[in-house]
Order: C-alpha cells, then sequence, then structure tokens
C-alpha cells in the first residue's frame, strides 16, 4: 500500500492509511528523503494513527526516516501513536529516541511552527 | 408445572459432560435415586417449608426476608432434586453462581450458604429416614445412593458460592486500583497523577495504561507525576517508571517527575536507572510552575502584580 | 471456541497477516485491547525472526486454557540454521543481521510465558503465551 505524500507550505505530510508491509515503510522513507530536498521542504509530519502495532523494524525504519531528512535539512516528527501501541513499544524496547512526537497532526503542525521559528530567530 | 416437567424431561435427554451419577459400577443406584427423586417431589411442599423452618431457626439468611428465604429455598430445592435424578450439576452451579451474585452485596457469608446446603441434606435425609425406618436394609441402600449424590451439590453450591465471591473481591481491588490512581487535569494540556502507596508491577502496567489514555483524551503535553506518597520502590517498578516516561513521549507528551525521596532517588542512583530520560524537580510545586513554563504560561508570583508589565517589555 | 489458525511466513508481507490473525483471536477472546497490542507486536517480531534468518517457516496461533484462565499460545517454527548461542540471544541489544537487536529479550517482556528450543539441524521453535487479565 502506497502512502499519499501531500505538500503543505513549507512541510511534507504522509498519512498511512493501514497496515504496511515492510517493503511499504522502506518505500516511504526513500520518497520522503528524496521529496524534501526536491520539494525543498522544512519539515515531515508521519501520521501513524492508523498503526495498530509498531515493531522493531517499523521503529528503525521511521528512525532512519527521521535521521535522514534531518541530514536533507527538514525536521521530521512522528505524530498520532496510539496509547496502547507506545506502550507496547516501551516494553519491547523501542523508545524512537532522538526522533521527535506528537499527539497528532494538528500538534505536530503546531511543533514544527514553533522549532522553525526559533531557528528563524536565532539565525 | 407442566412446562417444568416437559424441561425436566428435555435436560435427562441430553448427555452431559459431568454427572453424579451413574458410574457403571453403581448402576444398581439408579432406581433407588429414581424412588427418592420421586419421595422428594411428592412432599415437596411440607419438605420446603421444613427446610425454611431450619434456616430461620438456626439463624441463617438473617440478611433476606422470610419471603425471599422461601423463594429462594424453593428454587434451590428444586434444583437439588433435579440434580439427583439427573445427575447434571450445570444447572445448579449456573444457578449456585447467579444466587451468589444476588446474595453477596447483602452481606451473605460463605457459612450460613454451607449451612443452608447442608441443613437441605439433613431435612431430605430425615425424611428418609421417616419414610423406610420399617425397612432397614432398604434404607441403608437409599442413603448410599443419596449420600454421594448430596455431598456433591453440598459442594457445588459452596464452590460456586466462593468463586463468585473471590470474583466480586478482584472487581473491588479494581475498583480500588482505579480510584487510588486519578489523572487530573489542573489546567488545558498539563495532567497531574499524584500516586500514593504501594506500587507493585499490576499497578504501575495499570497506571502507565491509564495516564496513557488521559494524555489522549485531554490532548496533554506535559505530565507531572508525584511520587511524594510512594514509599519505596524496586528496580521493576522504576522500570514501569522510566516505561511510563518513554511512553508518554511517545505520545508527544513531556513528563516531570516531582517528590522523589532520598530513599528512592538513593535506589534509582543504585540499579543504574537511567536518570537522563527523566525530567526530575523536587517537589509538587516546582513541578507544576516548570510544567507552566514548557506549557508557555507566564508565571507570576501574587506578591509582586505589577511586575508583569515591566516584564513584558 | 475459537479454532487455531496456521500463518506461513515467507515474506515480509507474511508478518502483517500473522499479527493480524493474532489480533482477531486475541479480541475474540476478550483480550483488552492492550493486551491485544502486546500479542500482535510478539507475532509481528516472531514472524519477522523467521523472514530474516529462516526465510520460510510458519506461525500457529491457538487458544489455550488452564484451569479459569484463558489465553493464548503462539508457536513460530522455521527450520533454518537455529541459533548459535541462546543464552547470548536472550540478552537486550544482541542481534547478528543489523536489527535493533531487541527482539527476543523484548518478545519475552511483551508476553507471560517464553519458551525456545533451537538447534543447528532443525531450526528454531519459539512459543509463547499471554493470559487473559
Amino acid at each position: 500500500m502506497q502512502v499519499p505524500i501531500l505538500k503543505q507550505g513549507q512541510y511534507l505530510i504522509a498519512s498511512i492509511q493501514g497496515a504496511l508491509g515492510d517493503q511499504d515503510l522502506v518505500q516511504l522513507r526513500d520518497a520522503l528523503a528524496e521529496k524534501v530536498g526536491r520539494l525543498r521542504a522544512r519539515g515531515v509530519i508521519v501520521d501513524v494513527t492508523v498503526l495498530d502495532v509498531m515493531d522493531s523494524f517499523a521503529s528503525r525504519t521511521l528512525r532512519d526516516l527521521a535521521h535522514m531528512t534531518r541530514l536533507r535539512g527538514a525536521e521530521t516528527v512522528i505524530v498520532g501513536i496510539q496509547p496502547e501501541v507506545a506502550f507496547a513499544m516501551v516494553q519491547l524496547g523501542l523508545t524512537l529516541e532522538g526522533v521527535d512526537t506528537a499527539l497528532d497532526l494538528e500538534e505536530g503542525l503546531a511543533f514544527l511552527d514553533k522549532k522553525m521559528k526559533r531557528s528563524r530567530s536565532r539565525g | 408445572m407442566g412446562d417444568q416437567k416437559s424441561k425436566r424431561e428435555e435436560r435427562i435427554g441430553s448427555t452431559s459432560p459431568s454427572r453424579v451419577v451413574p458410574s457403571s459400577s453403581e448402576e444398581s443406584a439408579v432406581p433407588l435415586l429414581r424412588e427418592l427423586v420421586a419421595h422428594l417431589r411428592k412432599n415437596r411442599t411440607q419438605l420446603r417449608e421444613e427446610w425454611a423452618r431450619r434456616i430461620t431457626e438456626a439463624k441463617l439468611l438473617t440478611a433476606m426476608t422470610r419471603e425471599e428465604i422461601f423463594a429462594e429455598a424453593t428454587s434451590v430445592y428444586d434444583n437439588y432434586v433435579e440434580v439427583l435424578e439427573t445427575g447434571a450439576v450445570e444447572a445448579l452451579q449456573a444457578y449456585a453462581r447467579d444466587l451468589s451474585e444476588r446474595i453477596i452485596p447483602r452481606g451473605v457469608e460463605t457459612d450460613e450458604v454451607v449451612g443452608i446446603v447442608l441443613l437441605l441434606r439433613d431435612v431430605l435425609a430425615r425424611s428418609l429416614f421417616a419414610k423406610y425406618q420399617a425397612d432397614f436394609q432398604l434404607l441403608n441402600r437409599i442413603l448410599d445412593a443419596y449420600e454421594p449424590a448430596a455431598n456433591r451439590i453440598a459442594n457445588t453450591v459452596a464452590v460456586g458460592f466462593v468463586q463468585e465471591r473471590e470474583r466480586i473481591i478482584r472487581q473491588q481491588q479494581e475498583a480500588i486500583r482505579e480510584l487510588s490512581t486519578p489523572v487530573l487535569q489542573v489546567r488545558e494540556r498539563l495532567l497531574i497523577l499524584p500516586i500514593i502507596g504501594v506500587i507493585d508491577p499490576q499497578r504501575a502496567r495499570q497506571l502507565t495504561e491509564q495516564l496513557l489514555r488521559g494524555i489522549r483524551t485531554n490532548r496533554a503535553r506535559v505530565v507531572v507525576i508525584d511520587i511524594t506518597g510512594v514509599a519505596a520502590m524496586d528496580v521493576t517498578v522504576a522500570n514501569h517508571l522510566v516505561q511510563t516516561v518513554e511512553a508518554s513521549r511517545l505520545l508527544g507528551a513531556t513528563v516531570i517527575v516531582t517528590g522523589l525521596s532520598p530513599e528512592i532517588a538513593q535506589t534509582l542512583v543504585t540499579i543504574g536507572v537511567d536518570l537522563g530520560k527523566m525530567n526530575t524537580v523536587g517537589d509538587l510545586q516546582g513541578g507544576i510552575e516548570e510544567a507552566e513554563r514548557l506549557l508557555g504560561y507566564k508565571v507570576t508570583p501574587f506578591a509582586t502584580p505589577f511586575s508583569e508589565t515591566s516584564q513584558e517589555t | 471456541m475459537a479454532s487455531e489458525t496456521v500463518v506461513p511466513i515467507n515474506a515480509d508481507v507474511d508478518v502483517v497477516v500473522a499479527r493480524q490473525r493474532g489480533r482477531e483471536l486475541a479480541s475474540e477472546l476478550g483480550f483488552v485491547p492492550t493486551d491485544s497490542t502486546l500479542i500482535a507486536t510478539a507475532i509481528s517480531e516472531l514472524a519477522r525472526n523467521i523472514v530474516c534468518y529462516a526465510k520460510h517457516g510458519e506461525i500457529l496461533i491457538k487458544p489455550v486454557q488452564s484451569g479459569d484462565r484463558v489465553g493464548i499460545a503462539v508457536v513460530a517454527r522455521d527450520k533454518g540454521p537455529g541459533i548459535a548461542n541462546i543464552s547470548l540471544a536472550m540478552q537486550d541489544g544482541f542481534t547478528t543481521s543489523g536489527g535493533l537487536g531487541l527482539g527476543l529479550p523484548g518478545v519475552k517482556r511483551l508476553v507471560d510465558e517464553f519458551h525456545l528450543v533451537s538447534n543447528a539441524n532443525s531450526g528454531t521453535t519459539v512459543t509463547i503465551k499471554k493470559w487473559k487479565r
């Protein structure tokens, strides 16, 4: 299942629509890393609200995605992790260290806006 | 009564996995039990009344009215006779559970339930004595057939009651646990979780689940977990706390832990909990101030209300 | 009572099928959502191990009962190379395929019972159980 990627202002928004196989996730990672450069995006939001399982592979791929986009000049925030999923993840030892998270799309946008404002005032 | 009879016949027809009688070696007990059942059914009214009277006399089921006792006695009696007849205890089991569910909240104790079943056993045994006293041999054989079935019935009812009681106790413990860890919203986007008392792994787990749901429903950005009321913490619970902090972050919320006692702080350091992941502030007051700062609120002391304007410029 | 399911594991898409079956059975048995998620996540990890290390195998998911308790059992079987050093594989942080290395010990934390049999000739069998709360 392909994940649609929307451009909104300087952000890219990828909303996962259903259960994803490993290949789908890898594809999403690569597509975002590519689009961030081409579309000169400053921020990326990956909405995982519909994911009912986040295992080690999914966690690692999302972490890699965040690191790759950062190297390409955009901040990534993962939004919509469900309470049960978060519970299972930490039991498994998956904490998405170094990756920003937010409650939902709205919070994710607010988070990126704040971050952009800060970096602009700094620089 | 007509439809009750047809229902009974239906039960006899159905094969049931757990039966009191007959095992093949006790085949001879069947006609005796049949005779017994006929006797108990014929004298239903009288024996039932006798039983209810004995219950009242023994001061059992005092939480119930005379009418209630009689109504339950009737049901138990009919179930009892039916088990003797068919050997299938499932209906009695179901009834015992149902009865227990109704009477446990009214304070009926285990010994009362065991007591009334034993009384019924006694009432029925006495009536058998009275009927067969002329034929001592037959009486003995009847009692031999009656005895194991009656024991099994007493057992079924008592076990059903105890199980139901345990279930209710578990349910209440669960409810108390829920109550003892309230997730409070003190202002928009800010939750406080004051933990008091002993944390075992089960409670720690429940607490985490509750908090995560709370974060989602209240759209919380910051959570203050206050553990001033927690006396001790072992390695398992400490790890749970770290997991709670991490899981909350995955939902986008920052956790501030307050009220770590010197003892707990020492435990955490000794067992090597990764404190880098934990945002700690001395007391609850300080924790809330830190939370408000994170949320972008400006904290202004009441004593100097005019300093706010000078700060703004 | 619900019956058992066997999901053949040959590719990464089968991982998704296996965990969905597990979740279905768990909710059918009346597990709370959190525990259904823990079960589905554990199955996902076990199925992934099969894909990564053995290429082919199967996941069997079935209801179990012990006294009053109802639970779910998952058996992950493969005829792969086996695990050379089990105690090493059960240490947090160990991995041989560039993963996060939290596989088996992590799975053990998600469930109530964990049993691992592995040798070089006959492959690996992991059995896990989780009981309803």
